[in-house]
Order: structure tokens, then sequence, then C-alpha cells
């Protein structure tokens, strides 16, 4: 980051890099060519790319041209040098350095044209004029995020009190002390319910089931045991009242009768054997 | 502070001289009266407590004082801490007010709080951010144009960092967005408003004059 937007950066030529693990830097970005181990090749490691307008601001610094009067035709040269030099190496030429190498070319083409010997001093343009201002707005902003970047720097060594644990960065947590009475509540409620159930489990105990269901079989004479069953409330007590049948049916009380296959099955009071 | 508040309210109109008992009477045309001292030690706790930089008209409507009173104790406030030579300063940043450590000390803030400093953004997005910062409201068309680029990346960066925002729709063909910095801009560069960047144009002597 340190070097990026100076222009000064020391650079060495992009045309003739040095095999020897040479870096280079170019404006903004940061490639570095390294010599590839397994092969005689250079490998170039491209930085940030910061697009034509970085090259040719590279190029003219490079080149220690005057900016107001560019040499069209050897920051062309160069600018296309480059270019081949980033295809030769297997980078993705953007296409933002293909349209700017266009417009170099025409402006090249341009320039070698001979004046309009009819055409009045002072009416004629420039032709560079277009790209120099471009270049030097370019120029501008790139000072621009120069300060930018520093005035980031400072900010970033000065602190401001450590977040306070208040509703709005803790949403996780955002709800008030009635909320969460409300909650408490909901929960004491269950809990109660929860216990509740269990004592009813446990009035009913085996003995109690197998009272129940001497006292059905004898009140309605014949007991469908579906109906018995269901009276259970809870998995427990369908537990113990499965168990208390098979106990009666063990004591003879009561017998079991199921009239067709898979039917449904009831009981009735054993006749005295 | 409401009984000192009613203590110090200078009545200047008919209203009975007692110390009222009723609960919404201390103001006076609107205005409460804090001694200078108290409202100093409000603005500054204020300030403390503000998650982001607070403003001296949003004390002011808070305690109900007016905004010059509270700007002139935060200006004593801050003549307080810079004289001081203390380890925080008070600073207005992004149109606010802000209690801060000084950057001398960041090496062991650092430290303390085992934090490094956050990635920075990348030239592109720097030189990105800087177009649009001294252009704004500008089209990403525009942005692109300037910087001589084809790639929005840096625009979307920007964007999901929330340095910039939208600012509505340029009214031209196609009605474009437009984009300008936002506050977090402001906080992230220290910056009390747009008008604290230097003049582009003050970039100019910088930019054409080494050749």
């Amino acid at each position: 980051m340190e070097d990026n937007g100076t222009l000064e950066a020391t650079l060495a030529p992009a045309g003739a890099p040095k095999p020897e693990a040479t870096v280079i830097k170019v404006a903004g970005g940061q490639p570095e060519i390294r010599p590839d181990r397994d092969s005689d090749q250079l490998k170039i490691a491209l930085g940030e790319f910061e697009g034509p307008l970085d090259l040719l601001l590279y190029l003219i610094r490079q080149n220690q041209v005057n900016i107001y009067d560019i040499p069209i035709a050897r920051i062309t040269d160069e600018y296309l040098r480059y270019l081949n030099l980033m295809q030769e190496l297997d980078l993705a030429v953007a296409g933002d350095f293909l349209v700017m190498a266009a417009q170099l070319i025409e402006l090249k083409s341009r320039m070698l044209l001979p004046r309009d010997p009819l055409a009045v001093d002072e009416e004629e343009v420039d032709p560079r004029a277009d790209l120099i201002n471009r270049l030097l707005e370019h120029e501008k902003f790139k000072a621009a995020a120069q300060m930018l970047w520093s005035r980031a720097t400072v900010e970033q060594a000065v602190f401001t009190r450590a977040e306070m644990e208040t509703d709005k960065n803790n949403p996780e947590v955002a709800v008030g002390l009635f909320d969460l009475l409300t909650v408490f509540q909901k929960i004491l409620a269950r809990h109660k319910e929860e216990v509740l159930m269990e004592i009813e489990r446990e009035e009913i105990t085996m003995a109690e089931m197998i009272e129940r269901l001497r006292n059905m079989v004898r009140s309605a004479g014949e007991l469908n045991l579906i109906t018995f069953f269901e009276r259970a409330g809870s998995r427990h007590e369908l537990v113990v009242a499965f168990l208390s049948v098979l106990e009666l049916v063990r004591l003879h009380e009561i017998t079991l009768l199921q009239r067709e296959t898979f039917g449904e099955i009831t009981a009735r009071a054993a006749s005295p054997a | 502070m409401i009984d000192k508040a009613k203590a110090a309210t200078a009545t200047n109109d008919d209203v009975d001289f007692e110390p009222q008992t009723s609960s919404d009477s201390e103001t006076v045309e609107g205005r409460r009266q804090i001694s200078d001292a108290e409202l100093k030690s409000i603005a500054e706790a204020l300030i403390f407590v503000a998650e982001e930089p607070i403003g001296g008209e949003s004390i002011a409507d808070l305690i109900d004082v007016e905004t010059d009173a509270v700007e002139n104790a935060i200006s004593e406030l801050v003549r307080e801490y810079d004289s001081r030579n203390g380890g925080l300063q008070l600073r207005e940043i992004a149109g606010g007010w802000q209690i801060a450590t000084r950057p001398e000390h960041h090496e062991n803030v650092r430290a303390y709080l085992r934090s490094k400093p956050s990635a920075k953004l990348s030239l592109a997005s720097l030189e990105t951010l800087a177009v649009i910062a001294y252009k704004q409201p500008i089209t990403i068309p525009e942005i692109l144009e300037i910087r001589g680029v084809q790639s929005p990346s840096a625009i979307k960066t920007l964007l999901d960092k929330r340095l910039i925002v939208a600012k509505g729709r340029k009214e031209t063909v196609g009605r474009p967005m437009m984009y300008g910095t936002s506050k977090e801009f402001l906080i992230q560069f220290g910056l009390k408003d747009l008008s604290e960047l230097p003049s582009i144009e003050d970039f100019h002597d910088l930019a054409g004059g080494e050749s």
C-alpha cells in the first residue's frame, strides 16, 4: 500500500525486466515479476491494476516528458510495448487498455497529419488536449485518493469508546425487563402444567388402575378394552392400564374375548372356576 | 437536576416567583435555563454516551436550551480537553461531536484492544471514492469515464462499505442513479463535513507541476 499512488516509485523499465526476481512497480499496482523455478519463463504477479490512464501516467513519468506536451508517438510505442509484454506474459489485458491503445494510435496519426494550411492558428486545437485534460484530471484524483488514504490512516489511530450494550447494537437481547418478565411467566406457567401432569401420573398406581378396571368390568359386565385404554391420559397410565389387564387375567378375575381375528377385545368378569 | 434547573430558572415574565411544584412549568419561553457549568457537564456526558457523533442541536433539543448555549459550552469543553493534554480529544466529526482517543496513543490502545488496523481500501476504491467525493452527485458511467476504466467493482466495494449512498436519479435518458458520499465516509475519514475536503484544484500543482 505504501507505494500506491506515488508516481515516483523507482521502476524497472517495463520493456526490459531483469530476470532475477525483479519487482516492477507500476503506478498504483504492484506487479511483481518472478522467475519460475521450473522453467526459464518469468511469471508476473500483478498487483491491483489501475487502468490505462495509470499506465499512461506511469510511462510519462518514466520517460520524463512534459505532460502538457506529450510526445505521442513515443508514448504510444511505449504503451503498445507494455501491452505486448502483458500479453506475452499471458495477462488478460483488460478491454480498457485496448480502448486506450486505439485512442493513442488515432492521436498519433492525427499528429502526423500536416496541419491544415488554411486554418487560422488560434482556432487550432491540440488533438492531445482531451487526453491531457483526462490525465491531469486523473492525477488530481490520484492525489485526492492519496489524501484520503492519509486521512484514513490517521483516523484508524483514533478510537472511540467501546460499544455499549444497548438494545440497538445488541439485537439478540433487544428486550426490556417486562419482555423478560412475560417470558419468565410463560415458562413458569408451562412448568406448573408439567408439574400437575406429573402429580397425576403418580396418582394412578397399579393398584388403583386394577381397581378401576375391576369396577368398569363389574358395572358394564363386558368392557371393550379400547374404551378402557382410551381413558388413560398419558403414556405412563397406558402402560399401567395394560399391565393391570394382564394382572387381572393372570389372577383369573377377568377373561378376554376376541370374537373375530384382529377384532376388538372385550373383558368380562371371569366365571368362578 | 430538575430542581436545580427550577432554581436557576430566570423568570422574566409574570410567572409566580416561587419554585413551582407542578411538574412541567420550569420553561421560560419554551427554553429552560441552566448554568454554564452544568450545561458543559451535561453536554460532555451526552457526547460520551452517544453512539454516533452528536450535534449541538440534538443536545439542545434534548435538554431544552438554546443551541448557541450548547455550542458555547462545547467550545469551552474542547478548550479544556486541549489544555489538559490528556489521552482524549473532543472533536467535531460528521456534523457532530465525539470523544475519542488521541492518535498518538494508537499503539497502546491497539495492544489493549488486540486490534489490527482494519483492511484499508484498495487504491482503485480510494480513487473511485475521491472522484465521487469531489463530483457528487455522480452517476456510475460518469465515474468510469473519469477513471478511464470499465469495471464498476470498486463502486460496489464502496457501496458495500456504506461509504457511498444513492442520491436520487439524474433526470436524463435512462434516469441513472446518482451516488454521493455518506455520513460513514465523513466518520471514517475524520471530516466535519464535505467542505473540509481540500479543493480539488489544490491538487493541481501536485499533479501538473512535476514533469
